[in-house]
């Protein structure tokens, strides 16, 4: 049986998820400083969403409106559908926000067991250890944990109420490769089970490894959206990497180099046409050695998209 | 293309009346453990009303009266009403000051917490403290001192001044709101420590100089301490509503600067 057109149109229009956070022709002055600007941000259910900036672009602030925390000088900031001051909006979310101090004197389970108790159905608290990797640290004061351990304990308060939607504001932030890894386990296994992620961060590797959408953010404006695949494939090119005789203007001087800079004993060169250019050094240079090369990863995109939104020349 | 919003309508989650009972327990219990591990806010808010009483009431002396009442009896309503006054504003100001300045109210307020439980239970630590200070006093001076007091008189002593503690913890709030998290235990001295001594509450009131003891009549601290004398009969034989009265309008006008300062955050908040 063949669907119809309409059928097909009618699907399409299903299948989307339900939007569960979402900021609307937002703006968010600071006194002179504009953190955001007319920004239009949506958050589907199931989806992990990272938003993607550099440090001062506006990320934490829209969290913050998210949260109920800021009230947006302009335009709407919704959660579930209501105002984020809302307490039901707010039993049904958690949050992990960069802080500078937790009470140091109350252990890891009485924060969470603080934390839990505002929650109706909360997670019993050897769950929630387990999913923090706190399951030795349970009775260790805050103040005696170490960076990594503080920032996982901040991950349990987070999830201790077993909400729908989590706000994570750079969860891995001092993280060593293996807590940064383990987090990104438990991250994906939450959304496994029907949750939904904002996650902000900085970390490029973080983004393209755990979002299903990016939204790239600079200067208070959201500069691009998309999978990761549909931002890398906003800079197409490679990224051709070689141990040369030749300088750095000669290399620019080749047709089709975008960009080249020293990285330590070798060069970096970014280009649109790798044969071109690849055809060029081979022949201008009969010395040329360590050659690789990439496609541009999520860093080249990043660094292109925020480079031409910013005033300065490329 | 209309997506469907995620609506909160479907499930309304309404906390039991004893589910918001527990968690302002829960609150006022973790906030209670916090303090007492903390020795700097446990050592100055017990030890020196205690250390102060022994030196100045049992050691020195303990033999003489002020107008009919043994010194010892004397000083555990004045230095009864300086912990009163150390532990509310130990308790909330430097708590609130630095939940404030290094973000940690922003994590409570961005969780489902009532607002009002985070208040309450820093009041209700600033109540035990109060009392725990107190009932130490009486045990030292009733040990030490030769102090005979009743167990009602001893009952109404405590009540009065744990009361007491209210305007202070007000005080507190205020305070909190606009101090700085690693100024806070300063500016809370630099304004605890003259209000004390111009009321009366280290030298008597009646040994203070004509000027001081003008002023003290405009202080809070002066009104809770006569009260508490007035329970051990040391009082000025003034009217008890008059110093309730002060204690009152003070509190309202405490709550009232907090509320700013909390606008204030707000609208600091709002840009």
């Amino acid at each position: 049986m063949i669907a119809t057109l309409e059928e097909t149109q009618n699907l399409r229009q299903v299948s989307p998820s339900p939007v569960v956070a979402s900021l609307q022709s937002v703006c968010k002055n600071y006194g002179e400083v504009r953190a955001l600007r007319n920004v239009n941000f949506s958050v589907h259910a199931g989806q992990v969403v990272a938003l993607l900036g550099p440090n001062g672009a506006g990320k934490t602030t829209a969290v913050k409106l998210l949260l109920g925390l800021l009230q947006p000088n302009s335009g709407k900031a919704r959660v579930f559908g209501a105002d984020p001051t809302n307490p039901q909006t707010r039993m049904r979310a958690g949050a992990m926000l960069q802080v500078g101090k937790v009470p140091e004197t109350l252990k890891v389970r009485e924060h969470i067991d603080l934390f839990s108790s505002y929650y109706t159905n909360p997670l019993p608290l050897a769950d929630v250890l387990a999913a923090a990797g706190l399951e030795k640290l349970s009775d260790r004061k805050f103040g005696d944990l170490s960076g990594g351990q503080r920032q996982r304990t901040l991950f349990a308060l987070a999830i201790c109420g077993n909400p729908d939607l989590l706000f994570l504001d750079e969860p891995t932030v001092g993280l060593d490769v293996e807590a940064r890894r383990a987090l990104w386990e438990e991250i994906r296994r939450l959304v496994d089970c029907g949750k939904t992620v904002l996650l902000t961060t900085h970390y490029l590797e973080e983004a393209d490894a755990l979002a299903d959408r990016i939204a790239v953010i600079n200067q208070g404006e959201i500069i691009a959206e998309g999978t990761p695949a549909e931002i890398k494939s906003q800079t197409s090119g490679k990224r051709i990497r070689c141990i040369t005789e030749l300088s750095l203007t000669a290399l620019l001087q080749i047709p089709g180099v975008a960009s080249a800079r020293q990285d330590r004993e070798a060069v970096e060169i970014h280009t649109g046409e790798a044969e071109l250019v690849i055809r060029a050094l081979l022949t201008r240079d009969p010395t040329l050695s360590g050659l690789e090369i990439t496609s541009a990863g999520l860093e080249e995109a990043f660094l292109s998209l925020t480079r031409d939104n910013g005033e300065n020349a490329a | 293309m209309s997506t469907a919003v995620a609506t909160i309508g479907n499930t309304q989650i309404e906390r039991s009346p004893s589910h918001t009972a527990t968690i302002y327990l829960k609150e006022a219990k973790y906030e209670f453990l916090k303090n007492l591990r903390l020795r700097v806010y446990t050592i100055s808010v017990i030890t020196f009303p205690l250390m102060f009483y022994v030196l100045f009431g049992l050691v020195l002396n303990a033999k003489d009266a002020i107008n009919g009442t043994s010194v010892p009896t004397y000083l555990i309503a004045t230095y009864g009403t300086f912990g009163v006054m150390g532990a509310s504003l130990f308790g909330t100001a430097s708590g609130l000051a630095s939940d404030r300045g290094l973000g940690w109210i922003q994590v409570k307020r961005a969780s489902p917490m009532p607002p009002f439980a985070y208040f309450v239970a820093k009041i209700i630590l600033s109540m035990i403290f109060s009392s725990i200070v107190v009932a130490l006093l009486m045990v030292l001076g009733m040990a030490f001192g030769g102090v005979r007091l009743p167990v009602s008189k001893g009952v109404e002593l405590l009540g009065t001044l744990v009361a007491g503690s209210l305007p202070f913890s007000a005080m507190g709030l205020a305070i909190g709101y606009f101090a700085g998290p690693n100024s806070a235990p300063a500016a809370i001295n630099l304004i605890y420590l003259p209000l004390s001594f111009c009321s009366g509450l280290w030298v008597p009131y009646m040994f203070l100089p004509k000027l001081v003891r003008q002023i003290a009549l405009a202080l809070p601290p002066y009104h809770l301490s006569q009260l508490a004398l007035g329970v051990v009969g040391a009082g000025r034989h003034e009217a008890a509503s008059t110093h309730w009265e002060v204690l009152i309008a003070f509190t309202l006008i405490c709550l009232g600067v907090a509320r700013i300062g909390f606008q204030r955050d707000q609208g600091k908040l709002y840009g």
